[in-house]
């Protein structure tokens, strides 16, 4: 990276501290001067309103946890006493359940947006694993913390997907016991998935360090996809991309809010308001919706054991993509082909999404198939494949090239009106 | 060749809509009613409580309801909160002295009665749910904290959005919903009644619980089956969420900060970014 960044401490102490562990310099050089490619979109924003969204569940769950309870007699009780009794109880349960699904949102965006300009690609392999390897961690997270209410969905849920690992062959059935820590899933399984709902968010920081390590050895990708070259393709991150970034939480944020305020309880299924009962089995057990493509894939693979290994290897494939993309372009922009092909498997997953929603019989159960059925096709065929016979667009020299031409573009578009 | 490409993905995502909005179509639908959309006063951003209705609403809770339904997240002196029925303390004191409480054990180890405090819950019309069902032909008479939260009126992931799940049409709807099986409907279970708007219908165990002038309101507001089951939906759509109007008048100072601060800081991004070529 060009444009070396230098920190003289004027503060006295700062240097002191500075001198024997340097974290001001490092915040200097990582955070302040961090040379960033200019012409990153607000595609580019929502990483850092990841960060936010993790610390905001990480502060509003420890507010939680003084005062919930994980027993089974208590815990549905323990959560309406916070709604009730606890000063802006309401508030703070709201901020973490309707956080969950924004945090969900926001990943999406986040990986889609890799998928697009080709993140993944050389030298940015490590830093996507870990990316898949959060996805991973935050399902879990997101799949007990859901059971932690106790409600009938928190429950049959559970039961559900616990049950999954009864297809592994020959010790499923002692896989799943030693899941729930008895014989069905009971006052043992919901303490232990409360205990590791609060370990795996910090679990998740670790990661998230790692990921924020592994982006600042190349730096960001850009929009263009081309590296960057010179000082000239950069500016420092602040205070460009930390107004830029603030800017866009704050409008994520009001969206988040308008939830948080007018439809709490719309993300989550009215069911959960009502406390387990192991006896009764609701009409219907679905997830929460940022599982739904996941449960389509599960249930549409007609056995069991296929079924579990096709909804893992869902999310495991984006692993090897950077090795199944053959092509040596990162942005889709230059790539007309593959631009569409992304776009289809965008649809492909909205797709899978409302599928996962319906019940697995007749025309749903058809769509689901063929949409499964894409969803690898597109990583295992038309990816390598695409690959190898498309042939890109001119790529810009250089990513300030990438921007002066728009700019004189946009110039040139204003000037006949003047 | 792009235009064609982003008119099929409108296509496409228009399509998707579509079919996502389709109504699901469950093994009992046809067996059931969705319920009316009531124009409740605490819909939408800014709608609150009427705090007559959610009075009148309580009356028809401890007159009719509560001979058989709990209200267990509840205590007498939520009665007198502010965003719920409003009653005057001394209002709330005489309605929870109304009730015999039973505490200890004392001093001598034995339990004893004693009249109600606002600090107390709710007294549950049974002592357990064995009692409950024995009473009742061996139906379980749900509590009723959460039953607007816990009931839809009607599905739709569009509809609910705009509308909201209908936890209060829900409950007004089952009330007034009794009526005579149509020809045909086979026969249902002995001691069961016909109401093809209850969830897991259309037999239900609970016999029609209102009749016209059944509770004589203190307001004077003529009780009518559908009065009475409006202003005990109200009542339990505020026992369900308590905090309504708090939620709503915080989130619309929030949302009014966050529009200003976003402005701000559209304005100092653009401030900043003109200093260089972008």
């Amino acid at each position: 990276m060009s444009g070396e960044s230098t920190f003289e401490p004027k503060n006295g102490a700062v240097e002191w501290l500075d001198r024997r562990l340097p974290v001001f310099s490092l915040l200097k050089r990582q955070v302040v001067d961090f040379p960033t490619p200019k012409n990153l979109n607000y595609w580019w924003t929502f990483g850092g309103i990841l960060t936010v969204f993790l610390a905001l569940q990480i502060v509003t769950g420890i507010v939680l946890v003084m005062h919930y309870t994980p027993n089974t007699a208590l815990a549905f009780n323990s959560i309406e006493f916070i709604m009730r009794e606890v000063n802006y109880g309401w508030l703070i349960r709201y901020m973490h359940a309707n956080g969950a699904s924004f945090f969900f949102i926001a990943v999406y965006i986040h990986i889609f947006r890799g998928l697009y300009y080709g993140s993944y690609k050389a030298p940015r392999e490590v830093l996507w694993i870990l990316g898949v390897m959060i996805l991973l961690v935050m399902m879990a997270t997101a799949f007990m913390g859901y059971v932690l209410p106790w409600g009938q969905m928190s429950f049959w849920g559970a039961k559900v997907i616990t049950n999954l690992f009864s297809a592994i062959p020959f010790i499923g059935e002692r896989i799943v016991t030693w899941l729930w820590g008895g014989f069905s899933v009971d006052n043992p399984t919901l303490q232990r998935f409360f205990s590791l709902h609060y370990l795996l968010p910090f679990v998740l920081v670790g990661i998230v360090m790692l990921h924020i390590w592994a982006l600042h050895v190349p730096g960001n990708n850009n929009p263009t996809g081309v590296d960057v070259q010179s000082s000239s393709d950069t500016i420092p991150f602040h205070p460009y991309y930390t107004v830029k970034d603030a800017f866009a939480l704050v409008c994520f944020l009001s969206v988040y809010a308008l939830f948080v305020f007018y439809k709490p309880n719309y993300l989550g299924h009215s069911i959960n308001y009502e406390v387990a009962n192991p006896l009764q089995t609701p009409s219907e057990i679905v997830p929460e919706w940022y599982f739904l493509p996941f449960y389509a894939i599960l249930r549409s693979i007609p056995n069991k054991l296929l079924g579990v290994l096709a909804m893992f290897g869902s999310i495991l494939i984006l692993v090897f993509l950077p090795w199944l993309d053959t092509s040596k372009v990162r942005s889709a922009s230059y790539r007309p082909i593959y631009r569409q092909l992304f776009w289809i498997f965008v649809l492909d997953c909205l797709l899978l999404g409302i599928v996962g929603s319906r019940p697995p019989a007749g025309l749903w159960l058809l769509i689901g198939r063929v949409a499964t059925s894409w969803y690898f096709l597109h990583f295992i065929i038309l990816v390598p494949l695409v690959g190898l016979m498309e042939r890109p667009k001119p790529l810009p020299v250089s990513i300030r090239e990438a921007v002066l031409t728009k700019e004189l573009r946009a110039e040139a578009q204003i000037q006949p009106g003047e | 060749m792009h235009v064609i490409a982003r008119r099929l993905t409108i296509v496409a995502l228009l399509s998707l809509g579509i079919i996502g909005s389709w109504p699901v179509v469950v093994a009992s639908a046809e067996e059931t009613l969705e319920a009316e959309n009531i124009p409740f006063s605490f819909e939408g951003a800014f709608g609150l409580f009427d705090r007559a209705q959610l009075q009148r609403g309580f009356q028809v809770y401890s007159q009719v309801c509560s001979s058989c339904h709990s209200l267990n997240l509840l205590h007498y002196r939520n009665l007198g909160d502010r965003g719920g029925p409003d009653f005057p303390e001394m209002q709330v004191k005489a309605i929870a002295a109304m009730v015999e409480v039973e505490d200890g054990p004392n001093d001598e180890g034995e339990m004893f009665t004693r009249p109600g405090a606002p600090s107390d819950p709710f007294v549950k019309p049974f002592p357990n749910e064995k009692a409950a069902r024995a009473a009742n032909g061996g139906a379980l008479p749900p509590d009723l904290s959460l039953i607007t939260k816990a009931r839809e009126g009607w599905r739709g992931t569009f509809r609910q959005l705009v509308d909201g799940i209908g936890g209060p049409e829900y409950v007004h709807a089952v009330l007034t919903g009794y009526r005579e099986k149509p020809e045909n409907v086979p026969e249902g279970p002995a001691g069961k009644y016909y109401n093809p708007y209850f969830s897991a219908g259309p037999w239900i165990s609970m016999p029609p619980p209102l009749s016209d002038g059944l509770v004589e309101y203190t307001d004077g507001t003529a009780s009518s089956v559908d009065q009475m089951a409006r202003d005990v939906a109200a009542f339990l759509a505020w026992a369900g969420e308590p905090k309504m109007e708090r939620r709503k008048s915080l989130g619309f100072r929030v949302l009014v900060y966050i529009v200003i601060l976003a402005t701000l800081l559209f304005l100092t991004k653009n401030r900043v970014w003109s200093r260089i070529e972008h």
